[in-house]
């Protein structure tokens, strides 16, 4: 490989990679049913795998993953929103495969640095998009009560969405061409789950849209000391 | 194209005859994720392995078995590279692979005609609906099956239900 790799689009996607396999994980042991933990476990298997290769690229994936201050990660505040109730993680999982399986989709063509990891991995998010727009159809248009939580849950992460579509450097896509796509593909998920696309906002300056400086929502600082507290007490400990 | 030598064959062969450590029924050579042995020096290969998904987790099992095969027959040196490109599909996985998964008990991917969107259109969980290609179950070859759910055992896995000898199976599906 001669292309040189954009560490900042790197940390973004990796970032956005591993944090939220970190969230998906944390299901283990409380998902509704088997079969769904089975498979947020499974679909938190395929990031963690696509965040290795992007940090790798980048540097020593253990020290970037388990080593850095929370001010230096990159990824968007949607993928460190916690797990909530099952819709929030639904709608969490639904925003942000529609928005990976679109970027993946561009980058895997032509010969950038990020073309062999996104065609490889568009096909593993295929299946993570595929599984939320499935789980929505099913919520939403559902009962009164898995109804109005797909509804709630769909708003209250609706304002960390905007940040998806902000320009990264080195990262070569449309981010107004990405966004359009994807309000058009989400829309067409939620009117068929008896929704409707949110009207706010899709960030808000009090808090939303800049994670990809390194400024995060408050759960974010748990959830990380969680993720890093055995490698920070047991340094260089193996298996 | 690059040539291959007679001796790099024989090290492909040997290499490849490894058993998957998740499907011991196949070799890495039937489940097309051996890309290729380059000879360095008298006693030093290089081996190109593609993994199945990207966090797949037998991908260093299968590197330590390649490296133990190769030393077994008089390679000191065994470097073990991942490459990425080009993407493996379930379509890399041999005919011969195919009929060993489903005499295993796990129905096998049907080949894709291209690639693209996941060609999916099923209900939330456990409804069926008409299928141009059906998932045929790996015990009894009803092709009345049903999804249970898209993920199963492992990542490349979904879970299926026969609905003429009621045996839940898996299926391995089409990446």
């Amino acid at each position: 490989m001669t292309t040189t790799v954009p560490t900042t689009a790197a940390l973004a996607l990796g970032d956005d990679a591993l944090v939220l396999s970190h969230r998906l994980g944390e299901w283990a042991g409380h998902a509704p049913v088997l079969e769904e933990e089975v498979a947020l476990a499974n679909i938190a298997l395929d990031l963690l795998g696509q965040a290795r290769v992007l940090l790798s690229l980048v540097g020593d994936e253990d020290e970037l993953a388990y080593l850095r201050e929370e001010r230096a990660f990159r990824n968007v505040q949607l993928v460190e929103q916690p797990n909530g109730d099952f819709a929030h993680t639904i709608a969490r999982q639904l925003y942000f495969s529609t928005y990976q399986h679109l970027l993946y989709d561009r980058l895997a063509t032509g010969d950038g640095p990020f073309a062999p990891l996104a065609a490889k991995a568009v096909k593993e998010v295929a299946y993570h998009r595929d599984h939320a727009e499935q789980w929505t159809l099913r919520l939403g248009d559902g009962t009164d009560e898995s109804h109005e939580r797909m509804r709630r849950a769909c708003e209250a992460l609706w304002r960390f969405t905007g940040e998806m579509f902000q320009p990264v450097q080195g990262l070569d896509v449309d981010g107004e061409q990405l966004r359009s796509a994807w309000l058009e593909s989400v829309g067409e998920v939620l009117r068929r789950a008896t929704l409707t696309l949110p009207e706010g906002p899709q960030s808000g300056a009090w808090s939303a849209g800049a994670g990809r400086q390194g400024l995060h929502t408050e759960p974010f600082g748990r959830m990380l000391a969680e993720m890093q507290h055995l490698h920070r007490s047991h340094p260089g400990a193996s298996w | 194209m690059v040539t291959t030598t007679a001796l790099e064959e024989e090290l492909i062969a040997i290499a490849g005859s490894v058993p998957d450590p998740e499907l011991p029924v196949l070799t890495l050579r039937e489940l097309g994720v051996l890309r290729a042995v380059h000879l360095r020096g008298a006693d030093a290969v290089d081996v190109e392995l593609t993994p199945t998904y990207t966090g797949c987790p037998a991908i260093e099992a299968m590197s330590l078995d390649i490296e133990r095969a190769l030393h077994e027959h008089g390679i000191r040196e065994v470097t073990v590279r991942t490459v990425l490109t080009p993407a493996w599909s379930t379509d890399d996985i041999t005919p011969e692979g195919r009929r060993k998964l489903r005499e295993f008990g796990i129905a096998p991917p049907r080949t894709r005609a291209q690639s693209g969107p996941v060609p999916l259109e099923l209900g939330p969980t456990r409804t069926r609906t008409e299928e141009q290609d059906p998932v045929r179950c790996p015990h009894c070859g009803s092709s009345d099956t049903e999804l249970l759910s898209r993920f199963s055992s492992t990542a490349c896995k979904a879970l299926r239900r026969c609905l003429a000898c009621r045996e839940p199976f898996d299926h391995f599906k089409e990446l």
